[in-house]
């Protein structure tokens, strides 16, 4: 990271470190298992048309636990939060337009 | 050593001599210039075999080449052109050098990173000239590397997407560099809404590459697994299906041209302001109309597939889609003509490049509406009216951008002028040139006669004469172009700091700038584009 001696840019003034305790890491952990254990347990029910939906519902929980705490985006300013977001808009569309053809066809 | 010292005398890391002070440099700057000289070599190399393409092409038969040497040469020109020279060229040079300064700061975020983006770029190239010697030569599948014919023939098509692959990389790695610099590493006193456009262009873009690229990475790498392992990813026979490679080539390959003319239209943005002594239409306008662009074109891929198979339903959505580019492109061209309107122009080689490609990336822009329209759009598919409007948007536009950019911050980088009336003559050849040789690909086209074929029927003869005959004038006109530029080195009179009047930040500090770019506390205008002392200050 380059260090600017001369000048005031803008990292000075947005520039917060938000460092997490390890209560509260272990208790994303703890989350993170249990909704683990419960990916596992749900496998073993049937639910028709939902097994799939449910299974992907747990996952998109896990994963928004996982980048909101372990990877700081909860501590994040909208910058940051919007460049994300927008990554992951832009997959959705990439994927479903390419799914839409193939319905279609 | 002094703070105002150019930064060809000052290394940056500082001890380094000789060739290790570039070959190691942090320095934005120099890196800038690294990049100039690796694409301009790629370049004038593409511009040649392009020639000698529509040299065989000028008449009917075998002129001077085979068909097979046809094929992997117009391969050749298309990986060349876009991987070696559109995609990087006005981002790499023009955006490593200003877009820093543009923002009052010293460098770019990640100065070792930029290095490795450079290294990355010269083994890409390095990979692609290796697998022109080795195996079976260089591949004659077209630089969109359709499948199934690449993975199955015969050439050298496994090396030729690895040097694309690394270019990728390199494009990407510059993008994440310049995103980063743009929201850490501006003056603070800097807002959003007063950032030049030339850089907001290169922000756009930025998002594009670092987006679009992973997805042309994952393509590439999926056809050399497919070539070697044969998994049956593309393959009907295993179950693939070989559209979904012509879904993720383009989801990169079309943002990908917006990678290519949004830089250039950002250059057009600083231009015409400046030589128009007048402050830029619709600011905000041309920003948004940027970030609209980055997105509306990530969203019109399939348009390139209309005739592949696809289902009605998307050739109708995409088509709609691709309509709605259109808008954000014609705002910046009504904004650039109402910037001129009553202004006092002043007509040198950098805005006399910019009005070129304002006409020529009109043209290039209307004849993609007829592309972009399935009903026409399918009648002239794969044919040279394709070959032309691509040409006249990537040439025209990105090209043109690329020359206006080359001589407007020429005395920026080099601190010394060119001849002007050597580079206007050269501009208008190089434009004649350009219309007799794309015109008559056009009409071709709409005669009918398809791209990428070698030989063809009697009654295109004479459209294609006139093409390579307007060819040579084009190319005639480029060396007389580089020429001029080269001999500024021998006559070396000195540019001022701020030799057209332009306000943003760059021309505030000397020409060549020195190595921390701003010997004093830079000043941070309420708006980027205000002439008024400019104008003050020749009145008196």
């Amino acid at each position: 990271m380059k260090n600017i001696p001369l000048r005031e840019n803008v990292m000075d003034q947005e520039e917060k470190h938000h460092v997490l305790s390890y209560a509260q890491l272990g208790a994303v952990l703890a989350v993170l298992l249990v909704l683990t254990g419960i990916t596992v347990g749900v496998s073993y029910v049937h639910l028709g048309f939902l097994n799939v939906p449910v299974a992907l519902a747990i996952a998109c929980t896990k994963v928004t636990f996982v980048l909101m705490f372990f990877m700081h985006l909860k501590y994040e300013g909208p910058i940051i939060v919007i460049s994300f977001l927008s990554t992951v808009a832009f997959l959705m569309i990439m994927i479903g337009f390419t799914f839409w053809d193939v319905a279609f066809r | 050593m002094t703070a105002s010292q150019s930064f060809y005398h000052t290394p940056a890391p500082p001890g380094l001599t000789g060739v290790k002070a570039w070959l190691l440099t942090h320095d934005h700057k120099r890196l800038g210039l690294m990049y100039l000289m690796a694409i301009l070599f790629w370049f004038i190399l593409a511009i040649f075999l392009g020639l000698l393409l529509r040299t065989e092409l000028m008449s009917q038969g075998r002129t001077i080449m085979g068909p097979e040497m046809y094929n992997a040469m117009f391969t050749l020109h298309g990986v060349v052109m876009v991987f070696l020279f559109m995609i990087p060229g006005i981002p790499a040079i023009f955006g490593n050098f200003f877009l820093p300064i543009q923002l009052g700061t010293d460098d770019v975020f990640f100065p070792r990173l930029n290095l490795f983006s450079w290294y990355l770029f010269m083994l890409g190239g390095l990979v692609a000239v290796i697998s022109l010697f080795v195996g079976e030569g260089f591949p004659d599948t077209g630089w969109t590397f359709y499948v199934p014919f690449s993975i199955e023939n015969t050439a050298n098509v496994g090396l030729t997407v690895t040097a694309a692959f690394i270019l990728g990389m390199s494009s990407m790695l510059t993008g994440l560099n310049f995103v980063t610099t743009f929201h850490r590493m501006r003056d603070k006193r800097m807002g959003l809404m007063q950032i030049p456009l030339f850089t907001w262009s290169l922000y756009a873009t930025a998002w594009v590459q670092i987006l679009a690229t992973p997805v042309i990475s994952i393509t590439l790498v999926l056809v050399v697994v497919e070539r070697f392992l044969h998994i049956g990813l593309f393959d009907p026979d295993k179950g693939g299906d070989p559209l979904l490679y012509q879904h993720m080539f383009w989801m990169y390959s079309h943002p990908a041209v917006y990678i290519m003319i949004l830089p250039g239209m950002g250059v057009i943005s600083e231009i015409i302001p400046v030589f128009s002594r007048k402050s830029i239409f619709g600011y905000k306008a041309i920003v948004w109309s940027s970030m609209a662009i980055a997105i509306a074109g990530s969203l019109v891929w399939a348009h390139h597939m209309y005739t592949s198979g696809m289902s009605d339903v998307s050739v109708f959505v995409f088509s709609l889609l691709t309509f709605l580019v259109a808008i954000p492109s014609a705002v910046k061209v009504f904004s650039w003509v109402a910037t001129m309107y009553k202004g006092s122009i002043e007509l040198t080689p950098p805005l006399l490049f910019s009005l070129l490609f304002i006409y020529l990336f009109s043209v290039g822009g209307l004849t993609g509406l007829v592309l972009g329209a399935a009903g026409t759009g399918i009648h002239v598919h794969d044919t040279h009216f394709v070959v032309a409007h691509f040409h006249f948007v990537m040439f025209g536009g990105t090209g043109f951008a690329f020359f206006a950019a080359l001589h407007y911050w020429w005395p920026k980088m080099f601190g010394i002028m060119y001849n002007l009336r050597t580079a206007n003559i050269a501009a208008v050849l190089t434009a004649v040139g350009f219309v007799f040789h794309y015109i008559p690909m056009l009409i071709l086209g709409l005669q009918g006669m398809p791209r990428r074929y070698y030989d063809y029927l009697p009654q295109f003869e004479t459209g294609n004469f006139l093409a390579g005959f307007g060819a040579y004038v084009m190319v005639f006109g480029i060396v007389l172009m580089f020429v001029n530029l080269a001999m500024s080195f021998k006559k070396r009179v000195p540019a001022p700091a701020d030799p057209w009047g332009g306000t943003t930040l760059e021309w505030k500090v000397p020409s060549p700038p020195p190595v921390h770019n701003f010997p004093d506390k830079p000043e941070i205008m309420d708006f980027p584009y205000d002439f008024s002392d400019v104008v003050k200050n020749k009145r008196n």
